[in-house]
């Protein structure tokens, strides 16, 4: 407790020796996009960056969800995929062994080859896919360990900006973003994917 | 228009024929220069140099030099870069609020020659002939200090016979900064090197600028590396006519000087 | 008689952490200077990331109003920092988390080590963060027998090659891919000797050396890029997943973070996370940025544990001039484009705060007198102030710590400095102009002996010459001039 009390007294000793000018005005800046959520326009720009971001991106109508994923899944030569518990029932590929995620161990986790979720929200301009932990996204692990991430969007959680995306996420929930797959810049400062989170991230773009 | 010089204490000492070439010029645009001669220095190596309290009297002497006059025009970024940005604050440190006051009453009526030129006088051709392969180096406190921009390359790309090549890395620092050539010479010495080198490469005749201090830095190391490459001040080209070589005269340039 | 006075702002205690340099900036500039291949790998990699940021900001239209709106959100908050840390406290207690306080980085690191041994744990595995490597966090563990596992790529690389971090981002920026590759051969246990220098290979064995490490420890050490006071949600942003790992896998999570870096609205996170990725790597957005909210039971470490440190920030505070520093977001711009930086690399500035960054954040956590020669590492360029996405005028900052480098040194000691004396008649002469004329004239003579400056400024003439002087000055043609002009 003392040095907490310490802290603060420093701090409070510091701004009564030279007490700053309270900052009345914060200069706005721009929080939303000119096209508005789920605009097709905005669901290509999507898709533009995350390709950019070499992530790999489909298009697949409600009802077609089950079999791109399957696809996908086949061409990666996946045996076994993980889902969270709440993933839509019509979104689970067949012809896989699928595992639903009831706090599977860590080891058994890595052991298997993907893993396939829903999404909180998608930000156009960066290309970014936020989880947020619901039923349908899973715990964070169970997104994180397996080594392909095949995650589905829906067209009415795309938003344009940033700032979009916060307003509708909430602040308690564990939150990961995501904008493409693993990658590093620190080998002579070049961007290089596939370190230690999932390599390859897909993402199926739905129309509805 | 009645235009006070603000030579600096650099060109005054050292490059007197920059300051001679801006008196020259704005003449013969029509214009009455005057020199107020209490002007000294304006105390930007004190302020830099960690010394804003022996500056203080600098900035009193430039304040009382300037005050009267309605448009003050300097061949330098980095001398009116201190008058706008470092007057003030070195008043202030002092506790004299009526002199910051005063100092950037003066400090919004002081250009850099080619906001003057380009702003106020409202001129890119100023009838200039300069026949020679012109490299531009934007000096740090004329780009970033003053923003001066483009203002230098439009006017010299209205200059007759003036063949405009573009400098590589232009915006990267010459590692003039004043007493950080001194006391960090090694650093400084590495990036003059890079800097000669985008010069050299540019296979220019001539590398000009609006800044005395970085064209000493600039042309003291071609000079030691015999480049054959010369350092002009821009005010200098802009004052050359077809009659005479930099509008003088006697026909005396500062390369002439420095030959 | 001094006497230090708990409750008044204090700097960084000396003996502990990598904020002091052992020997001068000119000294250890002039070492790197000499070192082709260290001139070649940085200007290579901040050529890269110089083009790839201005790429992806040209894509902001509003990129000036959120420089601004972060200028506005960092001087709020250090207006508020008191009552904003303690609501940030309270946000986390009730979210199930627990916070600690700590003056400086012996506490801090005693803090650390305490956590950790009541798990019984004897290793922990640790997220790039600046402000554990400024405590100096590795080397406590290690004298307590505790083995920390750095995580991030770059910083595996320092660690293995036993190396020096020389960079905020990219700790390993002054090694390219076949040093890298060297190290990764020679201190990575069981790595195939095949291995090739192609990144893509150097990262695949790095995930492979520490996929165990990821699956068996049970204690993480974190940073943490922003904490939202409203919320007492912490962020961190990062690349390869790591951090992932490290703040989902492990029972116990473990977070230290300097005092600035709290923010005080959920929505003023909307600002930062579009200037940091874009100012730092030069991203749109960087793959993986993390935020946890105090303990989410089933999900990630049910053990949460944030640390707040002063270790001199206080005393940054303190300085109405030098205060603008704590608004730093650790993005390294200023270090990519700082011309500088790229020519000495990191290690000159001692501190583990390289570039212009630490140029006015070292010297001002551990008091001037510690870091003496780091506001001088700059020409005054002005290319930080431009690039910083925050704003902060670090060329004013340094000129103002030069002055109070210069006045604490008068303060201590009798005896002015020749360079005050020399700074002291200059000013004096140029405030009367018949002395000024008289060393004008001076000047002029004085280089006749050549076109070489007496010491202490030969430095300047060693690779450069001095221009020949003119025969006449400015005023002395102007008043000729004048009297020729009379009728
Ligand atoms: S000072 Fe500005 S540019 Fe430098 S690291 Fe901090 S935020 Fe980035």
């Amino acid at each position: 407790m003392i040095a907490r009390d310490v802290t603060l007294a420093r701090l409070r000793a510091a701004l009564a020796a030279a007490p700053p000018t309270p900052v009345r005005h914060r200069p706005g800046h721009r929080r939303q996009g000119e096209l508005p959520p789920g605009d097709p326009e905005l669901v290509d720009l999507l898709a533009e960056r995350l390709t950019d971001y070499r992530a790999q991106v489909y298009r697949a109508t409600g009802a077609a969800v089950a079999d791109t994923v399957a696809g996908i899944l086949a061409a990666e030569g996946a045996t076994a995929v993980v889902v969270p518990p709440g993933l839509p029932a019509d979104w689970r590929p067949g012809g896989i062994e699928v595992v639903v995620d009831d706090d599977l161990s860590a080891d058994r986790l890595a052991e298997l080859d993907a893993v396939v979720t829903a999404a909180a929200v998608a930000v156009a301009e960066t290309g970014t896919i936020v989880l947020d932990a619901a039923a349908d996204q899973g715990r964070r692990i169970i997104s994180l360990l397996p080594d392909r991430h095949v995650c589905v969007v829906r067209p009415e959680q795309v938003v344009a900006t940033v700032p979009e995306a916060l307003a509708r996420l909430t602040p308690g929930h564990p939150l990961t973003w995501i904008s493409g797959p693993s990658a590093t810049s620190d080998i002579e400062l070049n961007r290089v994917e596939g370190v230690h989170g999932p390599r390859r991230l897909h993402v199926v773009l739905t129309d509805g | 228009m009645r235009i006070a010089l603000f030579v600096t204490c650099l060109a005054d000492t050292l490059f007197p024929e920059a300051a001679r070439a801006t008196v020259r010029l704005l003449e013969r645009l029509g214009h009455q220069v005057a020199f107020p001669e209490e002007q000294t220095c304006c105390g930007q190596m004190h302020v830099n140099t960690g010394y804003p309290d022996d500056a203080l009297r600098l900035v009193r002497r430039h304040v009382r030099a300037f005050a009267p006059y309605d448009v003050v025009v300097a061949p330098s970024g980095s001398c009116v870069g201190s008058v706008r940005h470092q007057h003030a604050m070195v008043a202030r440190r002092a506790g004299d609020e009526r002199l910051a006051g005063r100092a950037e009453e003066v400090a919004r009526h002081t250009y850099e020659l080619s906001e003057l030129l380009v702003d106020v006088l409202g001129v890119t051709d100023v009838g200039a002939y300069y026949p020679h392969r012109v490299t531009y180096h934007p000096t740090c406190h004329s780009l970033r200090m003053l923003r001066v921009g483009d203002r230098p390359l439009r006017l010299l790309r209205e200059v007759r016979g003036l063949d405009l090549v573009e400098l590589p890395q232009a915006e990267q620092c010459c590692g003039f900064g004043g007493t950080f050539a001194v006391k960090n010479a090694d650093t400084s010495t590495a990036m003059l090197a890079d800097k000669m080198r985008h010069v050299l490469a540019t296979r220019a005749d001539v590398c000009t600028a609006g800044d005395a201090s970085c064209l000493m830095h600039i042309g003291g190391g071609l000079s030691r590396l015999r480049a054959g490459v010369r350092t002009v001040h821009l005010a200098e080209i802009l004052a050359s006519t077809e009659a005479g070589r930099s509008g003088d005269p006697t026909g005396r340039t500062t390369e002439g000087v420095a030959r | 008689m001094t006497e230090t006075f708990l409750g008044l702002p204090a700097t960084a205690p000396p003996g502990v952490g990598h904020l002091r340099g052992d020997e001068p900036f000119p000294v250890a500039a002039r070492r790197a200077l000499a070192d082709p291949q260290l001139r070649r790998n940085l200007r290579h990699a901040t050529g890269t990331i110089r083009a790839k940021s201005s790429a992806v900001i040209s894509e902001v239209p509003d990129w000036p109003e959120l420089r601004a709106a972060g200028r506005a959100i960092k001087s709020d908050t250090m207006a508020r920092l008191p009552e904003l840390l303690e609501q940030l406290e309270a946000a986390v207690t009730a979210a199930g988390g627990t916070v600690h306080w700590a003056t400086d980085a012996v506490e801090a690191n005693r803090i650390v080590t305490d956590l950790v041994r009541a798990t019984g744990a004897d290793r922990v595995m640790k997220v790039k963060s600046m402000a554990t490597q400024e405590i100096g966090l590795n080397e406590a563990l290690e004298a307590a027998g505790i083995e920390p596992v750095e995580t991030d790529l770059a910083e595996l690389i320092v660690q293995l090659g036993r190396d020096r971090p020389s960079h905020i981002l990219v700790p390993a920026i002054h090694r390219n891919r076949a040093e890298i590759r060297e190290v990764f051969l020679r201190e990575m246990p069981g790595v195939d000797p095949a291995l090739t220098d192609e990144p893509a290979a150097l990262a695949a064995a790095a995930r492979r050396h520490l996929r165990a490490t990821f699956l068996s420890t049970k204690v993480a050490v974190s940073g943490a890029n922003f904490a939202v006071a409203e919320t007492g949600t912490l962020a961190v942003v990062e690349s390869e997943g790591n951090g992932r790992m490290c703040l989902t896998l492990p029972e116990t999570l473990i977070t230290v973070m300097g005092i600035e870096k709290v923010i005080p609205t959920w929505d003023d996170l909307g600002v930062f996370l579009q200037l940091l990725p874009r100012a730092s790597t030069g991203e749109r957005m960087n793959p993986y940025t993390s935020m946890w909210t105090g303990v989410t039971p089933g999900d990630g470490p049910q053990q949460v544990h944030l640390v707040l440190l002063d270790n001199g920030r206080s005393a940054v505070l303190a300085d109405e001039v030098g205060r603008q520093v704590l608004h730093c977001i650790r993005c390294s711009a200023c270090l990519n484009v700082c011309p500088v930086y790229e020519r000495t690399g990191g290690h000159a500035y001692g501190s583990v705060y390289p570039g212009p960054i630490g140029a006015v954040l070292s010297p001002q956590l551990t008091g001037v007198a510690d870091n003496a020669s780091l506001p001088y590492a700059s020409s005054l360029c002005g290319a930080c102030f431009d690039a910083c996405p925050v704003m902060i005028d670090i060329p004013s900052v340094l000129v103002h710590l030069r002055a109070r480098h210069v006045a604490e040194r008068r303060a201590a000691h009798r005896m002015p400095s020749a360079e005050a004396v020399a700074m002291a008649a200059a000013a004096y002469t140029m405030d009367h102009p018949r002395l000024y004329a008289a060393a004008q004239r001076a000047a002029g003579l004085g280089r006749i002996a050549g076109r070489a400056l007496p010491p202490p400024l030969n430095g300047w003439t060693a690779s450069r010459d001095m221009p020949a002087a003119p025969p006449q000055t400015f005023r002395q043609w102007w008043s000729e001039r004048r009297r020729d002009d009379r009728p």
